[in-house]
Order: structure tokens, then sequence, then C-alpha cells
């Protein structure tokens, strides 16, 4: 009886449209907030930070990406790695070209480049749908690895062709990359960013293209018949969904790994990322940070629970056998709960408003 | 000048065989997604799973007739677990739930298979022969031709079965309309028990042959990524199509690797089938064979 929305008038037409129309939500989004930027960085060390947080970010932010592009338009993509590695490449050209770029504006474009090849393969959408667009993505992730691999202009002709991030600071000498860096900086800066985009892309997807976007996945000649222009909404859909993911790749590259090379983008990151928003829920910016979650705890909590139980398995036995508990634990999530961890919360939050009568 | 004509047919006919291969493992993603509407990837996890199987029961002594019925077995009894476990809790899903789930199976039997296995290259020497021939100025392995050979028998008996026996017919049916093949009593979940079977021996013999050429290892499972175009091109839904397809994929990329791949920095084997159908589906979305794809709203 304690969440609910009755008794919570609304005045006016913004009150009634905003995120969370409800008082305790609100107070909930500031709670974790207030966690999230003051509990954490005093509680965490930095392997918390470093290996578990900072790739949590990252990937909830190329979740998202996918989960506009896969839940909202219904666009199944298989590029996702491509689209990280344009961004992570762009960006590290950038800023090599123009080394007084800020951080931030690098982010931005890199976003920007990864936007455009991503239209760029998004028009074979246009034409084809279904698993048939899926394995046409495939084609933009293959090539674009290859590219990225093959021509020593994006590496500055690296010999190694594995090249570092060049140190970069935010202001004044916090540094976000380079040996410099403090891992709290690199952790609020990633919370700051991918909870600011995060709020972009919930507004975006209760605006008038996200609303598209959902008609065209629900059914795309129904929604052409009311108006909307497959052309636009798809394209623009491929566009907003490459650009998260571009910034990811960059982050990925600058941030979190420290190093720019094509190979840390194969498919397995693009399935990654697909499990990502099929466990969390399609269709759930909420979801994508759930599945990120779960997807980065996931094999950090297997390599960890038979040492602590006492069972002494060999190393390659225990990659094989996390394999296994892996795609078990995939089928299994999906037998469970189709529609992702998101769907859990919203059942939890229908019972939530009853409590404490079942009906 | 490093253009000639007999090095162009050689190269041509190297990828058609090599082609033949791909069709191979495309085979059993058709043979799935016509009789139960899904796009299994694990179709490369199942090849790998296969040959592991086979060259496990090899090492331990079992001759190798035996091992081979035995793998069968094994995948026979794979296709039960995954109809069983995966299939039926998750049935009227939608595809790509299916899909992800395959993705789990995937990811499974790889896991499984290595478990059980290990990880390490197995040899598997079936006494194909692997020796050059030459056709006039034309050089052509061997073992190229015994693969088309047992593509071939394969293909023909798949389309015996299918044509002439009862099962098979069940199968088509099904093909056609779920809903009314289950209305005249034809037994679904047999019925998928069975094409996970077909799909699973399929495998096997796409497992044998790659596994011989290329030696039993974890990058078999990956063979899957090179069919899938073939797949598109071909159309989901067409057998003949996957033969094609396999055929045009096999030689276009051979052809643009040593013709156009000096030009582009070389090593475009790994994109340029997919680029190839891409630019086909373009022209055509549902494939050069697939059924005509009708919406209705």
């Amino acid at each position: 009886m304690i969440y609910r929305e009755a008794g919570q008038f609304k005045t006016s037409y913004a009150a009634d449209q905003a995120i969370f129309p409800i008082r305790l939500d609100r107070i909930g989004i500031a709670v974790c907030l207030a966690i999230a930027y003051l509990a954490v960085p005093a509680v965490a060390n930095d392997y918390w930070l470093l290996s578990i947080l900072v790739p949590f970010l990252v990937f909830s932010l190329a979740a998202i990406g996918l989960n506009i592009l896969t839940g909202y338009a219904g666009q199944l993509s298989l590029g996702t790695g491509g689209f990280m590695a344009c961004g992570a490449f762009a960006a590290y050209k950038l800023a090599t070209s123009f080394p007084d770029l800020h951080i931030i504006i690098v982010f931005l474009l890199s976003g920007g480049v990864a936007a455009a090849v991503g239209v760029l393969f998004g028009l074979p959408s246009l034409r084809i749908k279904g698993f048939y667009l899926a394995v046409a993505t495939l084609a933009a992730q293959f090539f674009l690895i290859w590219m990225f691999n093959k021509f020593g202009w994006f590496n500055n002709y690296s010999p190694s062709g594995v090249i570092s991030a060049p140190p970069m600071h935010l202001y004044g000498d916090v540094y976000l990359t380079g040996p410099q860096s403090a891992p709290v900086n690199k952790y609020l800066f990633l919370l700051t960013f991918v909870a600011l985009m995060a709020l972009l892309a919930k507004n975006l997807t209760r605006c008038k293209i996200g609303r598209s976007w959902m008609a065209i996945r629900d059914m795309d000649i129904a929604a052409e018949i009311i108006g909307i222009k497959p052309l636009v909404a798809k394209l623009s859909a491929f566009a907003v969904s490459s650009f998260f993911i571009g910034v990811a790749g960059a982050m990925w590259a600058f941030v979190y790994t420290g190093s720019v090379e094509a190979l840390a983008f194969d498919i397995n990151r693009s399935f990654q990322v697909l499990f990502m928003i099929i466990i969390g829920g399609l269709g759930s910016i909420l979801g994508s940070f759930l599945g990120a979650g779960f997807i980065v705890l996931l094999p950090i909590f297997l390599n960890n629970v038979p040492g602590l139980i006492g069972w002494h398995i060999p190393v390659d036995m225990i990659a094989h056998l996390e394999f296994m508990i892996f795609g078990a634990l995939i089928i299994f999530f999906l037998i469970v709960e189709p529609h992702g961890l998101a769907r859990l919360w919203t059942l939890a939050k229908e019972k939530l408003r009853l409590w404490p009568f079942p009906y | 000048m490093f253009f000639s004509w007999p090095f162009f047919f050689e190269v041509l006919i190297g990828g058609l065989l090599a082609g033949v291969m791909y069709s191979l493992v495309a085979l059993g993603f058709v043979l799935i997604f016509k009789a139960s509407g899904v796009f299994n990837f694990a179709q490369g996890g199942m090849v790998l799973f296969a040959a592991l199987t086979l060259v496990g029961l090899i090492e331990l002594g079992v001759p190798a007739a035996l091992a081979i019925l035995l793998a069968m077995a094994a995948m026979v009894v794979l296709a039960y677990v995954v109809e069983k476990a995966v299939l039926r809790p998750l049935v009227n899903q939608p595809p790509i739930i299916l899909f992800m789930a395959t993705i789990g199976i995937t990811f499974f039997i790889d896991g499984f298979g290595q478990t059980l296995w290990g990880s390490d290259v197995h040899t598997l020497d079936l006494g194909i022969p692997n020796t050059p021939l030459f056709f006039g100025d034309i050089l052509v392995n061997s073992f190229d031709l015994v693969a088309a050979a047992v593509a071939g028998i394969l293909v023909t008996v798949l389309a015996i079965f299918f044509q002439k026996t009862r099962i098979g017919r069940a199968l088509r049916a099904v093909a056609d309309d779920h809903q009314a093949a289950m209305s005249v009593g034809i037994p679904l979940r047999v019925i998928w028990v069975i094409v996970w079977s077909v799909a699973g021996l399929v495998a096997l013999v796409a497992g044998i042959m790659w596994g011989s050429k290329l030696g039993v290892q974890f990058s078999l499972a990956l063979i899957a990524l090179k069919a899938l175009p073939v797949l598109i091109l071909g159309g989901f839904t067409s057998i003949p199509g996957a033969i094609i397809g396999g055929l045009m994929i096999g030689a276009g990329e051979k052809l643009a690797e040593v013709f156009i791949g000096p030009f582009l920095a070389g090593a475009i084997e790994d994109w340029f089938a997919y680029m190839l159908a891409m630019v086909v589906l373009l022209f055509r979305p549902q494939g050069l064979f697939g059924e005509k794809i009708i919406e209705r709203v």
C-alpha cells in the first residue's frame, strides 16, 4: 500500500508525462544514484571499479544502443562488435589527429562516425527483415573488423597492430586514460556519461520517433499505412543505436582496456551484447542495465564458485565447464522468463501496488 | 600477367569444391528451419560435437565403422534432449527467443564436447585419399572430389527420404503448415526429434569431411558462420538453394580472394561471402530459391 499512484495528483501535463510518475520511483532512483555516486566510490576497491563496474557501465551503454535497434525498432542486428570497433577507431584517429580535442567531444564525434556507418549498413533493412537481416548485419561485423585490421591508416601504421589510447584528461590533471588515471575518476565519469545517455535513450523512446520505431517493430506494413515512413524510422533507429554503440566502443578502448585493437570487437562481443538485451529484456532501458550486470557478473561468479566450495578443477576444464553452464543458464532463463529480467521488475511493481491484497 | 584461363578454372573448380563443403553445413540449417521455423545457430556446434565424438571414440580404440554408428546414436540422443529440454518448453515463443536458445545450445555443446574429449587438435583419418590430380593443366585435389561425391550422395539420400518415405512426407507436411499437419494427426514432437536427428546426421557427415580436412578442433564450430551467407543466398527454406548457394559462395569467395584480394590488402575471404549475399538480398529479399514472402496485415 506504500507503492501506489493513488493520491498523487497531477496538476499539469508535464507532471503527467514525467518519466517516473510515481513518487516512490523518483525517490528510488535518487537513492540508487546517491549510492552509485557516494557509497560505491567509498567502498569499492580498484579491482571492483576497474574489472566489474567500468565494463558493466560500458556494456550497459552498448546494450542500450542495441536495445534501441532490436528491442524498440525490431531490427535484429549481429553487427554490434563492428560498430563498437568503429567508435573505438574513430576515437583513436580523432584523439591522435587533434590532440587538443576534449575527451567528451572525441567520444561524441566518434559516436557520430559510428552512426554514419550504421546508417550505411542499415540500408539493407529497407528491403530485408528478420534473420535475413541478421545475417546481412554480419557483413558489417566481418567487413569492419577486417578493414581495421588490414589498413595501417587506422592504427597510425603501428607495427604490432595493438595500440594504446593516448592519455586524455577531463580537466586539469584528472586523467581518464593513460597511466595517471585513477579508477575512481574513470568510474565517476562513466557513471555520469552513461546515466545521461540512458536518460536520453529513455526520452527518445517515449517521444514521436520512439513510437514510430515501436510501430515498425510491431507491424511494419500497418505502421506504413498509418503514415510512418519506414525509411526514416529504420534508418534513424540504426543511426541512434550505432551512435550509442560507437560511444560504448570508444569508452571500451579508451577508459576500460586502454588499448585499441580490432580483435576485442569480434563476433563474440556482438553475441555478448545480444545476450544482455535478451536476458535483461527487449525494449527496456532498465533491462539493458540488468542484462549487462548479469552477463558481466556471471563469468566472475562461475570462476570463483569452485574455489570457494573447495573444488579443484584444472583451468582448461573450468573454461569448458563455464561455457556449458553459461549456455545452460541462457536456455534456463529463456524458458523461465522469456521477457527478461526487466519483466520480473514490472511484475514485482504490480504486486507492490496491490500489496497486501492479492487482487 | 598472373591471369590465365587454366589458372582461373583451377581456382574456380577449387572454389566450387570448397563450396560443397559449405553446403554440407548449410543443409542442416535448412532442414531444421523448414520443419520447425527455428534458425538453428547450433548447427556449427553440432558439427564440432559430432566430429569430436567420432574422433574420441576412434582414439579409444573403437573400430571406425562402429564409432560412426555410435556417433550417429549420440546425435540422435542429442536431438531428443534438445527437443525435450529446449524446444518443448519454448514452444510458441517468438523466433528470436528460439534463436537465442540455439546460441545457448551452441555454448553448451561446445563446452560439453570439449569437457568430454579435451580441446586438443585431433586428426581424423578415415583413409580418404588426399593426392593432387591433374586434368590437363588443372590441379584438383582428390579429397575435394570425394567430398563432392559424399555431398551428392547425401543430397540424393535426403531427397529420396523426403519424397518417398512416410516420415519424409510427414516432414514436408510439417514444413508446409504446422497446424494443418497436426490436425491430420502428424505428431509434431516426434517430427521435431526426427528432423533434429537428421540435421545431427548431416552435421556428422559435415564433421567427418571438415574434420578430415582441417583436423578436429574448436574452429570447426566457426564454419557455421561461413554457412550463413550460403543460407541467405540460397534461401532458408530450399535444399537445392543450399547446394547452389554453397557453390556460388565457394567459387565467388576463392575467385575474389585470388583475383581481387591482392588489390585490397588480402584476406577478403572473411567478409566477401557476406557482401555477396547482401547484394543478392537487395534484389531478391527471400534469397535465390526461398519461398516468396507474402505479408498480410
